[in-house]
């Protein structure tokens, strides 16, 4: 992330002077087709350039902008974390989109976008003119969220809440915890990326140290009354790991924390402790590049939710975390459903090809410990107020091992399939 | 059960034919004064001619085994695919896991289809389409289950009922290209490999065998929630273009 900063920053102004010295733009491409820009390659993004290009049979051009070679998913890295997969096998690499589907992938930052003009600039300098520009970009931390806390700390206290280095790191830490240490999760306000996520790791956590450090503790700093699939993680901790993890809610000071990444302590309510691996996971926001572009309505960019574009610039979409739609939640599962209905929308705007009406669905599978998995899902439908849902359905408390083990073995079969769904 | 809560229960239409079973009970019973209520759900007696063409592959009764399919004691009230050892499909068995119990209805549904109750069953049946011969076939297993006293006798299970699916809704034609943009949601799970990773394939299925398997969902009788909730917002006519697309999909 530092130096993720160093190259936004730098980048935003060797964009400028791009911008300024290079010649305007014609925006169609020189032969004459439409042209997308994807910026980000991650769930949604990933998905969306897929779809574009496979659906118009190369009467679009398509360019995706993503930094990273490798995409590390988010979802399975608290498996990964527990050890039930490799680091490797939730990592996807952009070379089918690029062979397959002829998708332009460019490995830059985004630095700046003019919405007037419809160009894009790199970090690298240049400047990438579209006539839809689709936004993928996930989550930042907002500033000053957790007092004490700040991007610059997080190889001392990670997040963990994009997948790569960040994993490893925090796996590293829990597996060097001393006997009978102390893991600490300070959870996020909604609402955030992936709701069951810090649940599902702290549920993961416990699965390692029950194996190699039994008598460790965990404790999650908590502000919100009530979390994801709650009853249920709760029944699992109590089934798999009585008495390890201690979950503090607003009532008992959760909200109230500050941490100090130098000494390791978390100050929970005025009451200081000292811990051995600190996990926070702060307040999130849009992609910083939608605050760039103009497009966010406090921390979030609006959309409409028949096309996923955005409220402020009809040829801007924003897909996944960074958007705000209305009832999803913010998961990879969403943002591919959303990344399909703005690749529909795209072509029909660009081709003229159908459009149908905008329909999306989810599942979060979570991981309690070993062969014991739980699901929550809904479909939605577009108003034009925002994503609503129709129905839905949550695992139960008290199912069986053989139920909790195929809803495991359909998450298995649900990350290939998705997997595949963006990356070709 | 009384009425109330057969009412509270079951469909209205099943308590009007619940109403109309108990009307006809007593007039029979005016009649010959000799009620026969063992013939409630069926003639066991008659079942146990059907049952020959079963008794190829399954057997029932003291010592029965498993064969080419599955014994048959005490199958009311058993768990789907709870034999340990019998080599059941996918489909069953996930039923079995997703908590599907046998009563009468759903043996009723899937002796008259096999293929539309489990879409990959190693039961090598076309179906009994005779409601009366389904139920007293099952009138007849129903002697060889734990306690039949015990299984209720809800409504619905009082005769077999034609649970096939409209032809009218069979003869619809998919309109492929929406049928595409549907299935951008059926592939965020099944794998367009046609891999079975937890998850089943659904590429280059026959259309009929797809209709009837998503309106199995649709009315609920096949367990699973995520399915039951993608195929409930579905209509006759996007289950129709789900089916023309990945049929022709596999080709
Ligand atoms: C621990 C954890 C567990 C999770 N488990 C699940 C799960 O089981 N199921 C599920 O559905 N979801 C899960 N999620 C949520 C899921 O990972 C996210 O919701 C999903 O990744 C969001 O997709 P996205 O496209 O919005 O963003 P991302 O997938 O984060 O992709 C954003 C991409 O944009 C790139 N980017 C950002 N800024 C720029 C820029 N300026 N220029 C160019 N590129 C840029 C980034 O490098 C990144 O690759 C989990 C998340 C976490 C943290």
């Amino acid at each position: 992330m530092k130096l993720n900063r160093r190259l936004f920053m730098g980048g935003a102004a060797a964009g400028a002077a791009v911008a300024t010295l290079s010649a305007p733009m014609a925006h169609a491409s020189t032969d004459g087709k439409p042209r997308v820009v994807v910026i980000g390659g991650g769930a949604g993004g990933a998905t969306a350039a897929r779809y574009i290009a496979k659906d118009s049979n190369g009467e679009i051009d398509v360019t995706l902008v993503e930094p990273t070679r490798s995409y590390y998913t988010c979802f399975f890295s608290n498996l990964y974390m527990a050890g039930f997969r490799e680091l490797g096998s939730i990592a996807h690499s952009y070379g089918k989109l690029a062979s397959e589907f002829g998708v332009n992938v460019v490995h830059d930052w985004a630095v700046g976008i003019d919405r007037e003009a419809r160009t894009v600039t790199l970090a690298g300098g240049a400047t990438l003119p579209y006539d839809r520009l689709i936004l993928s970009p996930g989550i930042d931390f907002v500033d000053g969220a957790v007092e004490g806390w700040d991007v610059t700390q997080q190889n001392k206290m990670p997040h963990a809440y994009k997948a790569g280095s960040q994993s490893e790191l925090l796996k590293a830490q829990i597996e060097a915890m001393p006997e009978g240490g102390t893991f600490a999760m300070v959870a996020p306000p909604n609402p955030f990326r992936c709701p069951p996520g810090p649940y599902e790791r702290i549920s993961m956590v416990a699965h390692i140290l029950k194996e190699k450090n039994p008598t460790a503790k965990i404790i999650i700093a908590d502000p919100k009354e009530k979390f994801s699939k709650m009853a249920l993680f709760q029944e699992g901790w109590g089934r798999h790991y009585d008495g390890m993890i201690d979950w503090i809610g607003p009532d008992f000071g959760g909200g109230n924390v500050s941490v100090n990444p130098d000494t390791m302590t978390l100050t929970i309510d005025g009451e200081e402790t000292k811990v051995d691996v600190c996990n926070v996971i702060p307040a999130m926001k849009a992609g910083r590049i939608c605050e760039i572009a103009g497009i966010t309505d406090g921390n979030w960019a609006p959309v409409n939710p028949h096309t996923m574009q955005s409220r402020v610039d009809e040829n801007i979409h924003v897909l996944g975390d960074a958007s705000h739609q209305g009832d999803m939640p913010k998961s990879g599962f969403a943002a591919n459903s959303q990344a399909k209905v703005a690749a529909m929308a795209v072509r029909s705007a660009l081709t003229g090809s159908k459009l149908f009406p905008a329909k999306f669905t989810n599942t979060c599978w979570s991981l309690i410990d070993a062969d014991d998995g739980v699901k929550v899902g809904a479909s939605y439908e577009a108003t034009d107020e925002k994503i609503a849902k129709v129905d839905g359905f949550i695992s139960q408390t008290g199912e069986d091992a053989t139920l909790r083990k195929a809803t495991y073995e359909e998450s298995i079969g649900w990350y290939a399939g998705i997997t595949s769904d963006m990356f070709g | 059960m009384n009425i109330i809560e057969c009412v509270r229960l079951t469909r209205y239409a099943f308590c009007m034919r619940w109403i109309r079973h108990i009307t006809t009970c007593f007039a029979a019973l005016a009649v010959t004064a000799t009620p026969s209520f063992a013939n409630e759900i069926g003639d066991a007696d008659k079942g146990e001619a059907v049952f020959r063409e079963c008794s190829s592959c399954h057997s029932v009764g003291q010592g029965a085994k498993n064969r080419v399919g599955p014994h048959l004691n005490s199958l009311f009230g058993r768990r789907a695919a709870a034999i340990e050892g019998f080599n059941y499909s996918n489909g069953l068995t996930r039923m079995g896991k997703d908590g599907l119990v046998w009563d009468f209805d759903l043996l009723d549904r899937y002796v008259e289809n096999p293929k539309a109750f489990a879409s990959d069953t190693r039961m090598a049946y076309k179906g009994l389409k005779d409601a009366q011969q389904r139920t007293d076939l099952l009138a007849f297993l129903r002697r060889y289950s734990d306690d039949p006293s015990n299984i209720p006798e809800a409504a619905p299970t009082a005769a077999g009922t034609d649970h096939s699916v409209d032809p009218a809704i069979l003869a619809i034609q998919g309109d492929p290209e929406y049928g595409e943009y549907l299935s951008s949601e059926c592939v965020s799970c099944h794998q367009l490999d046609g891999d079975y990773d937890g998850i089943p394939g659904i590429i280059g299925w026959p259309v009929e065998d797809f209709v009837v398997a998503m309106h199995a969902y649709k009315d609920k009788f096949r367990p699973h929630p995520v399915m039951q909730m993608m195929a409930g917002r579905l209509s006759n006519d996007e289950i129709a273009a789900l089916a023309a697309y990945f049929e022709a999909a596999g080709s």
